[in-house]
């Protein structure tokens, strides 16, 4: 089945890091990208822009409505993404535990919908 | 299917059938992990054999039985062109499956712990994983869930097909978790069970017979988990627990229907089968030397039950289990039985400056339990404004007129009360 990896972090809180330090958190990233490639089970994946590089586009009445900013104000933003192919929600959870920002931040792991 | 209370053929007959019907639904979803269809396949099998069995007897292979009417009815509705076609290719798939192998094997295998394990995942919101358990394994409709729950029928309804979908659409696996979950995943299946139980057993004035017969469907499903799972001794500690709690429950109430405190209760009402297969077990729990809550629990109602052998509680026993499992638990519930159990041991007041240490434990300020114990204890100190005002606040907080009867006694009491 594949699942979705959303992985959500304190963006605040983030840019707070000194760039020292937020190059550290980097090899985290590429060994579990490493680790989900050997495992042949990595569909896709990357990290995303901060939200204030985000743009929402909404259509209302005929009227497009192009807004700078996100979808929605949080405590967390989306930061990135896995997508994966694995038996079944329990290998999905196991692998969603192992990426750094599940001890950063917070991993949603969403099945994808599947066309019948 | 409904639980219907109407005794005889009828009883036995849907006694058998449900105990079939988990298995064959466990097995049918193991392999497309869709309950929902398994449970279609199976509906119209489960209510022929309601009636069929009370006629006819009981047949000496349930299960057969079930899947060749259900391969029957499975056909019927695949040449109507009606609905749930998926269900129908599923029953004769296993049908012809069942044919091929009658020879060498015709037991369907037990999946019925992994269905539980998929039921109570952590991916299924908590609340609802002892109502999935019930329907899947017992084949309870949602009203009788619901009516136990003290839920709208159609909100339990929904809630039991979102989870159902949830199992399906997330991938939610069928099978008994790695050894380094099985701690916690097993956690949240005897939780569910215990949630059956005690929604069961809960039944305030024990009148209602939907609500008993959900305590014992929590005790078969505790038997069940506990002879699935022998080598796990949090397992055997619920099924000693439940068994314990029925073992005193004929001495629950009075003749006159009013509540009995555990330790008013006439040791002769209780039933000693029970509490002997309950010591058996928890003997074999105690073996395993993995200690968990629930095999302290049931260790406290041993030492409660003691009284019938010794005329007297062992609350030594009793203080130090509810001290342990404070420790594993955190509950200010337990703390509260642990102050009542030290009032015994060291005395009213040592038990009362127990309590006090709760008293700013906001949960507890709307908790029956801790103003009826600490009414109790506040009386035997000889404080009675206080405690008549602590036994007022009990009274407004309970909800069933015999315990607010036998509050109401103890209040008028001019010793207060005493435990045994």
């Amino acid at each position: 089945m594949k699942y979705m990896l959303l992985i959500y972090g304190d963006e605040a809180k983030m840019r707070a890091i000194p760039k020292e330090d937020a190059s550290k958190m980097m090899p985290a990233y590429f060994a579990y990208t490493e680790a989900l490639k050997k495992a042949g089970i990595l569909l896709g994946g990357d990290r995303l822009q901060f939200t204030d590089m985000a743009t929402t586009v909404r259509i209302r009445e005929g009227k497009t409505n192009v807004v700078n900013g996100p979808y929605a104000e949080a405590k967390e933003q989306l930061a990135g993404y896995y997508l994966i192919d694995v038996p079944d929600m329990d290998s999905a959870l196991s692998w969603a535990s192992r990426c750094p920002g599940a001890s950063a931040g917070t991993v949603e792991v969403r099945p994808l919908w599947i066309m019948q | 299917m409904t639980a219907r209370d109407d005794g005889g053929s009828h009883a036995t007959a849907e006694a058998v059938a449900r105990r079939s019907y988990g298995k064959l639904v466990a097995y049918l979803a193991q392999r497309t992990r869709d309950v929902a269809a398994a449970e279609d396949a199976l509906s119209d099998a489960f209510a022929a054999a309601l009636a069929d069995w009370a006629a006819s007897g009981i047949p000496r292979q349930p299960e057969a039985w079930l899947l060749a009417v259900a391969r029957r009815k499975a056909t019927d509705v695949a040449r109507r062109r009606h609905t749930s076609d998926a269900a129908a290719a599923e029953i004769r798939l296993m049908a012809e499956e069942i044919e091929s192998n009658r020879a060498s094997a015709p037991e369907i295998p037990d999946e019925r712990l992994a269905l539980m394990f998929a039921c109570a995942h952590p991916a299924i919101e908590a609340g609802i994983r002892a109502p999935l358990i019930l329907q899947t394994i017992l084949g309870f409709d949602a009203a009788t869930i619901a009516s136990a729950f003290l839920v709208a029928p159609a909100t339990m309804g929904q809630r039991l097909v979102r989870a159902k979908q949830k199992i399906a659409l997330a991938g939610i696996p069928f099978r008994l978790p790695e050894r380094i979950d099985l701690p916690e995943r097993l956690g949240a299946v005897l939780e569910a069970i215990y949630a059956a139980f005690t929604e069961g057993w809960s039944d305030p004035a024990g009148t209602e017979a939907r609500r008993r017969n959900l305590a014992e469907e929590g005790i078969w499903l505790g038997r069940l988990a506990a002879s699935l799972l022998p080598e796990e001794p949090e397992a055997l500690g619920l099924l000693a627990l439940m068994l314990y709690a029925d073992a005193r429950r004929p001495a629950r109430r009075d003749a006159q229907g009013d509540y009995v405190p555990l330790a008013e209760q006439d040791t002769a009402q209780w039933d000693a089968d029970l509490i002997a297969e309950a010591e058996t077990l928890l003997r074999a729990a105690g073996a395993k030397s993995t200690l968990g809550r629930y095999q302290l629990e049931a260790a406290i109602q041993s030492a409660h039950v003691v009284r019938r052998l010794t005329g007297r509680a062992d609350w030594d026993a009793i203080e130090m289990l509810y001290g342990a499992l404070a420790a594993v638990t955190g509950s200010p519930v337990v703390a509260i039985n642990r102050a009542v159990a030290i009032a015994e041991t060291r005395g009213p007041a040592a038990g009362l400056a127990a309590l006090d240490l709760l008293k700013d434990d906001p949960q507890l300020t709307a908790y029956q339990p801790y103003w009826a114990a600490r009414a109790g204890l506040l009386a035997r100190t000889g404080a009675r404004a206080e405690a008549d005002r602590a036994y007022e606040l009990a009274i407004g907080l309970e909800s069933d007129p015999a315990v607010r009867r036998y509050l109401q006694r103890q209040r008028e009491r001019p010793e207060g009360y005493r435990s045994e």
